[in-house]
């Protein structure tokens, strides 16, 4: 079925979104800004190297097997140096794979402060080792480690299968440190030579002396050059995963969800950009990086995390591979990195919440955020002055529309300094925030890390008095340009640089700043608009290291620098909530991320939902993206769409450009200030559920917004499907995506699954794809049977109103009669619920009972909210139902049936949402 | 119009104090009380079903239209009534009941939230009234002014009206007056052009016969100079010493060509050198002339050699000062013009400048083209004349176009301009004509949008104007300008907002 509806799927799309593309050529990136891999020169000289026999060779002789890792030196047969492997087999069932240099000149750098801790490691032993390799086993089931000696190989296998080979294409390629040889005075030379002979080993030949390639010692790109004062340092290694044809991850990039193939065309690039209009279906460079790899097939999902913060680039290529007797696919990826040494995560899963468990054990889980933080944000570049602000604080009101957050972009500041307020637009903040308050909403200030260079700015003279900012190549203060004219970085690589950022949100620090100011990081890749590549100078300093070595990090350091500061404000009672443009991994701990600057483009509007997507499946789940589109203007269609895909996406914010028309909701008429409430007010029904979401994405790591093929890891039909996507396990949304669009045809997974239509009720059969026609006011969202939703019905003016508003269950039941849910419920915004102050219940219906029990009996919080309703869909009608609360008291309810849909609907038990119930129907 | 408005809401604002509370469930206004009765079932008002009357008010939504919950926050699209005693009654949405925030003056909507609300409606009201007596006393004042302003537009426009009647009237003297001084002009020029053209003929006739002569004379000068030897013969030979008489210009004179050029013979004297000079006159160069072309180099400038000792700017010094000073200011194209001599090759004189200036029209005829030149004169002064009341009628033709209000209230902004200073900018509002913004330190105007016609809603359409196609925005569309106007004493721009850098941009309140 599916097959057969895709090709007149595609079609459509094709042709509606090809006149947009052409039309938007002036105005999209300006490619020349931006390096392709043949420009990169560490990049062109890695991917000049063809696979083949690798120059590696295990020495086996040296290795060393201790309690937590083996080590064991490789040695590359052309020029003699020395590597040192490292393997460690982790708890949780993941190998991690370490090699650096045996004796560089200097250290290299290791990424720190992304893991969480030290990887908890299990014993290693060997079960087999001979002059060709040695066999290690990866814990008590079937899964082997098996390491080659010549040439270097490590294949990862259980069973009769090859899960994952390293170095098969040998393309292992390890820049070692050295002296630049025109620079080399004869002692060093005499000594080098010493050293060399000292290393080798007997019978070995002459080493071949490397020839200096250009862009080893220096590297120009348009008018900028990079003095590469430490050489050439790039490492590479390839991964084969047999039998695999799809893989993801690798955030950010504008394309597909599934990865394709950089054959004939540059490889997937990782390095923190700030790209102006960024295309569609393009694996350049964006504002984050995450070094994350997923491999996913019907039998097992695993991941390659590549912790390394340099510039990265990713090629993936697929081949044929024969195993077993039989022709499979294979898919070969190779990670090049400018500088660092390999270090490697293979997660082995073997299902996706493995994966995502084993992640989350690495680099942490997604924070947990304010409940207010879910729900909808009103933000534009810029809200002009006070005045402007209470103007649209009252449009909401007047539309009767909710909103939690609006948000200050950087003309709130004086001059685009930071912690300041315009004098003349916005000389009351307080006054302004406290109005706010009053109303139950808060406010988002931008706060970017580029520091106005000005003597009488406090923030600027405290960095530049510490020593804080980022050094130039010749060790004076690094300066670029960005919004305030000529700025310092401030090196947040820094601990105490950091410390000292945190304080600064300190109410007494932040003028005008309230508990209900929060806070946004944009610009952090770091973007420099006079720099190479519109950032910073490779060879500038943080401290002994360079600004190559960490740069994919320093948007991850400046958004958790300032997370630390918003809770360090309250006393570290108050959950942060921080924006941040740039990210690596690891950055899921500090707040939300947003898509960047997209436009007013209907393919925009369906790149969102791949481009969250990827991100999820590396652990980042509070994913956004501008809704309406950021650069041009919408028309009142798009607009409307990318509400309603907004409200059901987890970060849902409308935002735009200070030269586009404004967009506030009811600025296109009646009829669509209508369709924008009705979508808001849906995602305000759905916040409990998204709450719940994300307390279980920060429990667990299990993405909030997801792929279907992470529930459905069978169905091989799901693997590709980007246009739709899963919430939790249990809602379905297809958003409408296309201009002018009269049906989507969704794909409902799961044989024997059913699925209905949380606006109609009506039930579908999964397996199938569904044609649902559409209008203007449609949201093609299914709840799946089996499962239990609770809603707010109530909608108010923001969610903090609606804390003590009763629950309506909606309870979607199975083939087989039966669902289940939970209900999560605690304060919104402390961190409280890390002391077990909390309500979490199992909500279960089977045989005819509806129980709420408590899924956390050491955990203790009492709610004002109370169960107003029960939804059952695919009942029959009962005689009767009876609540039974705890103390044993029996009470009748009343109903109402809808034999049409099956649906029932039990009025009024009114128990506490906390409390101990069944509800029995007869 | 939106004065009038004002004076009623005043007459309403004194019965607020009058309302009595009355009995019933919470949040149903008094003209709904009758369908909320205590202790009988209770019909919702869209009819679509009967209910106990203790489920009214309960916390549950029963009514598909929100009507069993007046007083609380269970139907999503129910209201509540808030009596707010001494001030206006107002519904707010049931989603503002015990939500925490204050809505209702009278502190009614925050019954059970524990929000801590102070009944304001008694000193709401006061400053309503306050407000409304301000208002009004200005509304009455921009009534009369209003008044005053109609009655002044109907005047204009009368007088505007009658001025153009006459002027028509008087346009169609002036157009017969034209076409009259046209005829006499037609009549007076034809024996002036008669006259001319004798003129000119007889002074074509006297050019004829003195450039015969001069030719006579130059083809013996020429004959004289050819005839080296002096034999009273020119030829072939004496001819060919003359290069630049060769016929096909390959830089030599042949002998059979010298003796094409001779009319065939190998040598003429003086009276067959006439058919001769014919063939040679275009090309010949005076010996005198080719010598000194030969011995002089090229001189590149046609104006007089200036000594570098001598002071050239004594010759025309403040001319060429202030020039120069002039032309730094500006570009400095001309300067180049001025400094640079301009290249020339030297070119043989031509000898055609013997042509002398006519001679003066004779008194007969002087006397004709004076008489023409007159009636020219008179037509063209008519006919400008016409023209001024042409552009002075279509000037009063579009002002009269224009619409100016229903009573022609706003007749007296026409051709006026008021401006606005804030921080940044200087606005500029010149109604029924365009609307400027001009940054205060320095910068180019930009233009928000030329006069585009009256944009109020169906009933107040005389209070938004709009201005369009101003200058394009960065991908956006032209910028424009929406001018609210409000009822005042004085006519200023009050402020202005710009909502997006595009589109939107108000000047609003304005008043007259």
């Amino acid at each position: 079925m599916r097959n057969m509806a895709a090709p007149i799927d595609r079609m459509g799309l094709l042709l509606l979104t090809l006149l947009p593309v052409l039309f938007s050529i002036s105005d999209a990136v300006d490619r020349s800004n931006f390096k392709t891999c043949e420009q990169s020169a560490f990049c062109k000289r890695q991917r000049d190297v063809k696979p083949g026999q690798s120059p590696y060779r295990a020495l086996l002789e040296t290795l060393e097997l201790s309690d937590t890792r083996l080590t064991l030196q490789l040695i590359n047969d052309n020029n003699k140096v020395r590597l040192l492997l490292e393997l460690y087999r982790l708890q949780g069932n993941m190998t991690r794979v370490k090699i650096n240099e045996l004796k560089p000149l200097k250290p290299r750098y290791e990424v720190p402060d992304v893991l969480v801790k030290d990887p908890p490691t299990e014993p290693l032993s060997v079960l087999n080792r001979d002059e060709n390799g040695v066999v290690l086993s990866l814990g008590a089931d079937s899964q082997r480690l098996i390491i080659s000696a010549r040439p270097f190989r490590l294949d990862i296998v259980d069973g009769p299968n090859v899960l994952l080979s390293i170095n098969s294409r040998g393309l292992l390629v390890f820049e070692h440190l050295r002296l630049r040889k025109d620079t080399k005075s004869e002692t060093d030379t005499e000594q080098d030579v010493e050293q060399n002979v000292a290393e080798k080993g007997e019978g070995e030949e002459e080493v071949k002396e490397e020839e200096d390639q250009p862009g080893m010692w220096e590297e120009t790109f348009k008018s900028h050059s990079d003095s590469k004062p430490n050489g050439p340092t790039s490492i590479s290694l390839d991964f084969s995963f047999p039998g695999v044809e799809h893989v993801y991850g690798i955030p950010e990039h504008a394309d597909t969800l599934k990865l394709k193939s950089t054959e004939g065309g540059d490889p997937y690039r990782l390095y923190n950009l700030d790209v102006f209009q960024y295309e569609l279906h393009n694996p350049m460079a964006l504002y984050g990086a995450v070094p994350v790899l997923l491999s996913h097939t019907t039998d097992r999902t695993m991941g390659v995390f590549w912790l390394n913060a340099a510039e990265t680039w990713v090629d993936i290529s697929s081949s044929a591979s024969v195993q077993g007797g039989s022709e499979k696919s294979q898919t070969d990826v190779r990670w090049i990195s400018e500088s660092g040494i390999i270090d490697v995560f293979v997660m082995l899963g073997p299902r996706p919440t493995d994966v995502f468990s084993q992640y989350a054990s690495l680099t942490g889980t997604q924070s947990f955020p304010p409940l207010a933080a879910l729900a909808y944000h009103q933000c534009r570049w810029n809200y002009n002055d006070q005045e402007d602000v209470k103007a649209v604080d009252d449009g909401f009101d007047e539309h009767d529309i909710p909103y939690d957050f609006i948000w200050l972009d950087i003309e709130h500041t004086d001059g685009k300094r930071y912690f300041t307020w315009d004098p003349l637009k916005f000389s009351q903040p307080r006054e302004m925030l406290q109005n706010l308050k009053d109303k139950k909403r808060k406010m988002v200030t931008i706060v970017d890390p580029h520091i106005k260079v000005d003597s009488g700015y406090k923030i600027h003279k405290e960095i530049s008095s510490k020593g804080f900012y980022i050094k130039n190549k010749d060790g004076g203060d690094y300066e670029g340009w960005c919004w305030p004219g000529n700025a310092g970085y401030p090196d947040f690589t820094k601990p105490e640089m950091r410390a000292w950022w945190a304080s600064m949100f300190a109410y007494d620090q932040y003028e005008g700043s309230m508990e209900n100011l929060y806070t946004w990081n944009d610009m952090n890749e770091p973007s420099v608009f006079n720099g190479p590549e519109v950032t910073m100078h490779k060879d500038a300093l943080h401290g002994a290291w360079e600004h190559r070595d960490v740069h994919n990090l320093y948007g991850f350091y400046v958004q958790m620098a300032t997370a630390q500061g918003l809770i360090q404000r309250s006393g570290g009672v108050e959950r942060p909530f921080v924006l941040t443009r740039a990210f690596f991994a690891g950055s899921q701990r500090y707040g939300a991320v947003w898509t960047g600057d997209n436009a007013a483009e209907w393919g925009h509007l369906k790149m969102s939902i791949p481009m969250c997507l990827s991100l999820g499946l590396v652990g980042i789940s509070f994913c956004g993206a501008d809704v309406g589109g950021f650069f041009k203007s919408p028309n009142p269609e798009l607009l409307v769409r990318w509400y309603q895909a907004g409200a059901y996406q987890p970060f849902f914010r409308a935002h735009a450009h200070l030269d586009t028309p404004r967009r506030e909701p009811w600025l296109f008429g009646p009829e669509n200030t209508a369709l924008i409430r009705e979508a808001v007010r849906q995602r305000y029904t759905l916040l409990p559920y998204w709450y719940q979401l994300f307390y279980h994405a920060h429990r667990t790591g299990q993405p909030a917004m997801r792929p279907l093929w992470v529930e459905y890891p069978e169905n091989a039909a799901t693997f590709a499907i980007e246009d739709e996507f899963l919430l939790g396990k249990d809602l379905l949304v297809h958003p409408v995506t296309d201009e002018g669009s009269r049906g989507v045809t969704a794909h409902l997974p799961g044989e024997g699954e059913v699925w209905y239509d949380v606006h109609t009720y009506k039930k579908h059969q999964g397996n199938q794809n569904l044609y649902i026609p559409v209008t203007m006011n449609s949201i093609p969202v299914f709840q799946r049977g089996g499962s239990i939703i609770s809603r707010k019905e109530r909608v108010r003016r923001s969610s903090l109103c609606m804390q003590d508003d009763p629950y309506t269950l909606y309870v979607a039941v199975n083939a087989q009669g039966t669902a289940e849910g939970e209900l999560y419920i605690d304060d919104g915004h402390t961190f409280n619920y890390e002391k077990q102050q909390f309500i979490h219940r199992r909500l279960t219906f089977a045989e005819g009972e509806l129980s709420s029990s408590n899924l956390s009996p050491d955990s203790q919080f009492s709610t004002a909210s109370w169960i107003e309703k029960v939804v059952f869909m695919g009942v029959t009608k009962p005689n009767a139902a009876t609540l039974r609360t705890a103390g044993g008291l029996e009470s009748a309810l009343e109903f109402e049936f809808e034999p049409a849909t099956e649906l029932l609907s039990l009025r009024k038990p009114g128990v506490n949402a906390g409390a101990d119930w069944t509800i029995q129907l007869r | 119009m939106s004065c009038a408005y004002l004076l009623l809401a005043i007459s309403l604002c004194v019965s607020f104090a009058n309302a009595v509370e009355v009995q019933r469930p919470r949040g149903v206004p008094l003209s709904k009380r009758q369908f909320y009765e205590e202790n009988k079932p209770f019909t919702c008002l869209d009819g679509s079903r009967t209910i106990p009357f203790d489920r009214v008010n309960d916390d549950y939504c029963d009514c598909k239209d929100g009507s069993d919950e007046p007083g609380t926050a269970a139907c999503p699209n129910g209201s509540f009534h808030c009596t707010n005693a001494g001030y206006k009654p107002t519904f707010i949405p049931s989603s503002r009941i015990n939500d925490g925030i204050c809505d209702c003056c009278d502190t009614t909507d925050e019954y059970n939230s524990g929000a801590s609300c102070q009944n304001t409606c008694r000193e709401l009201g006061r400053q309503e009234r306050e407000t409304l007596q301000k208002q009004a006393e200005i509304a009455k004042e921009g009534f009369l002014l209003k008044q005053q302003l109609i009655n002044e537009a109907k005047k204009q426009r009368e007088e505007k009206q009658g001025k153009m009647t006459e002027m028509q009237t008087n346009r169609r003297t002036m157009e017969e007056k034209v076409e009259a001084l046209r005829t006499v002009k037609e009549v007076a020029e034809q024996p002036e052009k008669e006259a001319k053209e004798r003129h000119l003929k007889a002074w074509e006739d006297q050019k004829a016969i003195i450039r015969a002569e001069k030719d006579k004379t130059k083809m013996a000068e020429a004959f004289l100079e050819l005839d080296d030897d002096a034999d009273g013969y020119v030829s072939v030979v004496e001819l060919q010493s003359h290069t630049e008489l060769d016929p096909d210009s390959d830089g030599a004179l042949t002998e059979a060509e010298a003796q094409a050029l001779l009319g065939g013979a190998g040598k003429v004297d003086t009276s067959s050198f006439e058919s001769a000079w014919d063939n040679i006159k275009d090309k010949y160069i005076s010996e005198s002339q080719a010598d000194s072309a030969a011995v002089d180099p090229p001189v590149e400038d046609n104006r007089p050699p200036v000594p570098d000792n001598e002071p050239y700017h004594d010759d025309e010094p403040v001319d060429e000062d202030e020039e120069n000073e002039d032309d730094d200011e500006d570009d400095d194209y001309p300067e180049e013009d001025s400094d640079k001599p301009i290249p020339t090759v030297h070119t043989p004189e031509k000898s055609e400048q013997d042509e002398e200036a006519m001679p003066p029209y004779d008194a007969e005829t002087q006397t004709l083209i004076d008489a023409a030149q007159k009636t020219r004169d008179d037509f063209d002064e008519a006919e400008r004349a016409l023209r001024e009341v042409d552009d002075q009628i279509k000037s009063i033709e579009k002002e009269l176009s224009f619409d100016f209000g229903t009573s022609g209230e706003f007749t007296y902004l026409y051709s006026q301009c008021y401006d606005l200073t804030t921080s940044e900018y200087i606005y500029r509002l010149c109604p029924f004509n365009r609307v400027s913004q001009k940054p205060k330190y320095g910068g180019s105007e930009t233009n928000l949008g030329s006069w585009g016609s009256w944009a109020g809603p169906v009933d107040s359409k005389y209070m938004v104007m709009k201005y369009e196609h101003g200058t394009g925005c960065w991908q956006g569309p032209n910028r424009s300008t929406t001018v609210k106007l409000i009822c005042g004493k004085e006519t200023v721009v009050i402020s202005t907002s710009e909502p997006s850098r595009s589109l939107e941009r108000r000047t609003p309140p304005r008043g007259y």
